[in-house]
């Protein structure tokens, strides 16, 4: 059952992911991208990772893709006049992501084949609840915590310089 | 829900490795095939969730809560980057009219 669940989400993942990149539209893309995050939250829930597969949910399908979805609304950039590569380029991007997956895959595949039996991921630690996760954070890694407020500064600044108009223009 | 769970078989980690090797891999493509500044950052977001559910795997397989801190990091980290991201991506559209990465090559000559 468990199985089942993670190669149907596997399968829903990985067909909205090809959906970003294959779709024509801007608008779609962002639609297939939301659909990709909302199958990694199902895959959090899945791992037991609650908190993070809302936080997921929140952060990136509620405030990041609302921004992307902003910037071509106001933009209008939904238009499908998109210059393409030409072939040359779209077949050798395909062939080198190729070579990528298949040399992961086999590094990967002979790296973790110890014992198959302890390598399963368990679905009832409670590592991904709330209350542990708090308490990892706001103790062990309360500083880099407090430094990506700092981060979170900087990001909003830079988003307000770069983003006003110049004076006189 | 923890009940629930608990009657179900594991997954081994090797299924995670392989779908967050090709969930990178369409990311990866994706950066390559396309010339709209705007879908190659929603590539990069694609790849930065491959690795994040990957970590969350390992952090859920390992019994320790350290991945899943730093899949929370990543957020953090993606959500600024966006910010500042859209942001250069509004002003090469005010200085370009156009979103066409191949547009950006000055440099060249």
């Amino acid at each position: 059952m468990s199985t089942l669940l993670f190669y149907i989400f596997s399968l829903l993942t990985i067909v909205s992911a090809i959906g970003v990149v294959v779709s024509k539209t801007p608008i779609n893309s962002i639609l297939s991208l939301i659909a990709t995050f909302f199958f990694i939250s199902c895959h959090y829930i899945l791992l037991n990772a609650q908190f993070l597969g809302i936080v997921n949910m929140i952060v990136y399908a509620g405030a990041i893709m609302v921004l992307f979805l902003f910037t071509i609304m106001l933009l209008n950039l939904n238009k499908d006049s998109e210059p393409q590569h030409n072939n040359f380029v779209k077949v050798s991007a395909v062939i080198a992501s190729g070579m990528l997956l298949i040399v992961l895959l086999s590094a990967f595949k002979d790296t973790i084949n110890i014992n198959h039996n302890t390598l399963a991921v368990v679905h009832t630690n409670q590592v991904g609840l709330l209350q542990n996760l708090g308490t990892v954070l706001f103790t062990k890694f309360l500083v880099p915590f407090e430094i990506s407020s700092v981060l979170f500064i900087a990001g909003v600044v830079g988003a307000v310089v770069l983003g006003k108009k110049e004076i006189g223009e | 829900m923890n009940t629930f769970l608990s009657t179900l078989p594991a997954v081994p980690i090797n299924s995670y490795i392989a779908l967050s090797a090709v969930l990178f891999c369409i990311g990866a493509l994706g950066v390559m095939i396309r010339r709209n500044i705007i879908i190659m950052l929603m590539c990069i977001e694609l790849m930065l969730n491959s690795v994040n559910l990957l970590l969350t795997a390992f952090s859920s397989f390992k019994n320790d809560a350290d991945g899943q801190v730093f899949v929370f990091f990543v957020m953090a980290v993606a959500a600024a980057e966006v910010a500042v991201g859209l942001g250069i991506i509004v002003m090469i559209y005010r200085n370009t009219f156009s979103i066409d990465i191949d547009r950006l090559s000055e440099l060249k000559n």
